[in-house]
């Protein structure tokens, strides 16, 4: 077993957290407060992030991105995961890892605009009825000549306002499986600007100010059978395949924003003096400091650990969801207990940590709600002994 | 043109200086460590040299404890071409003296003839500021210290320095040594397909023996204190006390 980082991973975590601290911490409060994150300053902090090669840093290096490994890759995003989400995702962005599905024509007209910085992909599965129960979805596709034509309704579609296209997962039919009928979904890319495609904003919400969300309407929207990512009615199959870490990206992001938390309830700790005494000589406070410590090390290993056994292609369903599970309800502790270190001023946007607080409330639902993660973990246990 | 820059690894700026019990020295145990600041505005020069033409190679070399080989990766990933590290002691807690690191660096230039050694102007650790000068003076080279612009032209360089009071512009002879402050750059950071190229830069060890240099220290440290803290302040009222209180009291104005 080894647990040191590389040379590599150390300096990568050294220019990350140096780009972060520089280029991303001075625009949180405004994002914070306007909730918006206006076009030319993504540009500005885009070509900030292109310069230290830390845009699209996810994608193999034939394509332009930094070839990172998994690990490497998570130690990125556990230093960006430190900033407000919108300057973290949209300005420093990595395109889908799905991209690489596509044919060498998809890639040339998809992947390689967002690689450039040029635009941006969004993906949009969720429905107002499909949530969880993602294959229960309504919006679908039937075949027309050569073309596909779209009807539906999807919700909860990250940054689709300043994305070029979206890739939209429709049902295509149903099929029979053992386990009862099973709808048939296929990926279709989807330009903006193609009739019957229609984005409008989304809710307001209480995690990730600035970082929006949108709602996609297609109504009778008609696209080519090039548009198909992948095979037809494999769209679930492709996602699997492709979308890749993106649970334990959700449990770096915990990782890097808890650490910040944890960073400020120590010094915090250290330095406010009641009774006569730093508070962190009170045993109410300094177990509080041990306790999120030690379930900030706990997530961090088992998210190294999936993200390793990723690379290893040894990852199970359930070392993904632990680490995801484990990370996400670790920050919502180490926020919680940071606010409560801090008394009343950990509730003024003064401080990050009220922010931290209300991001982490999305963590535990978005990528897999916790229950679907304890569902998936139980899954692979009683399916091992036949249950 | 080939160019040397020597790199120091030292405490990380944002570090919070604890001093060890005993009072030998400052604590460095499980510390982050990093390229000394001004070192890395050195190594951002010499880049910018390159990308100018005026450099063809930057060759980078550090002195000290085996883990300096860290700060020397950093470097090459910025954009040095070639690394040397000169391992000189055991113990994170020894500090070779200026004088030690100028005799290697010396021993280092009769190797590779540089045309321009470019070092920060000290390292912040220590802050002795001693090294560059000592280093010109072996090597029977110009120097020009504290620069804050850079300006070569054949066999001649000019150099605006930060001095007390304003600035200074001398001309020195080529090959010189320059040492640099704060305001010369604001240095790149180390890109991740860099870093990753990095790995491929070569990167030699030597031993100080290697160099025939003797690195046992010269000066005896008596003891370390802490900084003594700052008085609370006093909140004034009025621009009117405000300076009633720098004329009466202070007696600043």
């Amino acid at each position: 077993m080894q647990f040191g980082l590389s040379d590599e991973q150390r300096m990568i975590v050294n220019t990350t957290r140096a780009f972060v601290e520089a280029e991303l911490y001075p625009h949180e409060a405004e994002v914070e407060r306007s909730g918006h994150l206006p076009l030319d300053l993504i540009r500005d902090l885009q070509a900030k992030a292109m310069a230290a090669g830390l845009y699209a840093a996810n994608m193999p290096e034939e394509v332009g991105g930094a070839g990172l490994d998994t690990l490497s890759w998570l130690l990125y995003e556990r230093e960006l995961g430190r900033a407000n989400y919108a300057l973290h995702w949209t300005c420093v962005a990595r395109p889908s890892n799905i991209l690489l599905a596509g044919t060498p024509e998809q890639r040339e007209r998809y992947l390689m605009p967002c690689i450039r910085g040029e635009t941006w992909d969004c993906l949009a599965m969720t429905e107002p009825g499909a949530g969880s129960d993602l294959r229960g979805m309504k919006a679908s596709a039937r075949p027309d000549g050569s073309d596909w034509v779209l009807n539906g309704t999807k919700h909860f579609i990250s940054h689709a306002d300043i994305a070029g296209f979206t890739i939209a997962f429709m049902a295509t039919g149903e099929e029979d499986t053992p386990r009862g009928p099973k709808k048939k979904i296929t990926a279709f890319f989807v330009d903006k600007g193609t009739p019957g495609f229609t984005v409008r904003d989304g809710y307001r919400n209480v995690s990730h100010r600035g970082y929006s969300n949108a709602v996609l309407e297609f109504d009778d929207c008609r696209v080519p059978a090039e548009n198909v990512l992948g095979e037809p009615h494999k769209g679930f199959e492709v996602a699997n395949t492709w979308l890749g870490a993106t649970r334990l990206q959700v449990a770096a992001t915990c990782l890097g924003r808890a650490a910040r938390a944890l960073d400020h309830a120590v010094s915090y700790a250290a330095e406010r003096r009641q009774f006569g005494q730093a508070i962190g000589k009170f045993q109410g406070v300094s177990f509080k400091l041990a306790d999120m410590a030690m379930e900030l090390k706990a997530a961090e290993l088992l998210t190294w650990e999936a993200g390793w056994k990723f690379d290893q292609g040894t990852v199970t369903e359930a070392d993904m969801s632990m680490a995801k599970l484990k990370a996400t309800e670790m920050l919502a502790m180490v926020a919680d207990e940071a606010i409560q270190i801090h008394g009343g001023m950990g509730l003024m946007e003064e401080l990050p940590l009220e922010r931290i607080w209300r991001d982490a409330r999305v963590e535990r639902i978005w990528e897999g709600t916790s229950e679907i993660q304890r569902h998936i973990i139980s899954r692979e246990l009683l399916r091992a002994v036949g249950g | 043109m080939k160019v040397l820059v020597p790199v120091k690894r030292v405490i990380d700026y944002n570090v919070k200086v604890r001093v060890k019990a005993d009072g030998s020295g400052v604590d460095l145990a499980n510390v982050k460590m990093s390229m000394n600041p001004f070192d890395e505005i050195a190594v951002e020069e010499a880049i910018r040299l390159k990308e100018k033409g005026l450099a063809e190679e930057i060759v980078v070399v550090s002195i000290g404890v085996k883990q300096a080989q860290e700060t020397l990766r950093t470097a090459l990933a910025m954009g040095a071409d070639r690394a040397i590290l000169i391992v000189a002691a055991d113990d994170v807690h020894t500090d070779i003296e200026p004088l030690a690191v100028a005799k290697l660096l010396a021993a280092v230039v009769k190797e590779e003839a540089p045309g321009l050694v470019l070092a920060g102007k000290q390292a912040i650790d220590n802050d002795m500021n001693a090294t560059g000068q000592m280093l010109a003076a072996l090597l029977g080279w110009s120097q020009a210290t504290f620069a804050s612009s850079l300006d070569i032209a054949g066999d001649k360089a000019r150099v605006t320095r930060e001095v007390d009071g304003g600035l200074q512009t001398i001309e020195v002879a080529m090959p010189t040594v320059v040492t640099v402050d704060l305001r010369l750059n604001e240095p790149r950071y180390a890109s991740l397909p860099n870093i990753m190229k990095a790995k491929k830069k070569p990167l030699e060890e030597k031993t100080a023996a290697d160099y025939g240099v003797d690195v046992t220290p010269r000066l005896t440290v008596v003891k370390t204190t802490e900084p003594a803290g700052r008085k609370a302040g006093v909140k004034v009222g009025s621009v009117d006390e405000l300076i009633a209180k720098l004329k009466d009291e202070a007696g600043v104005i």
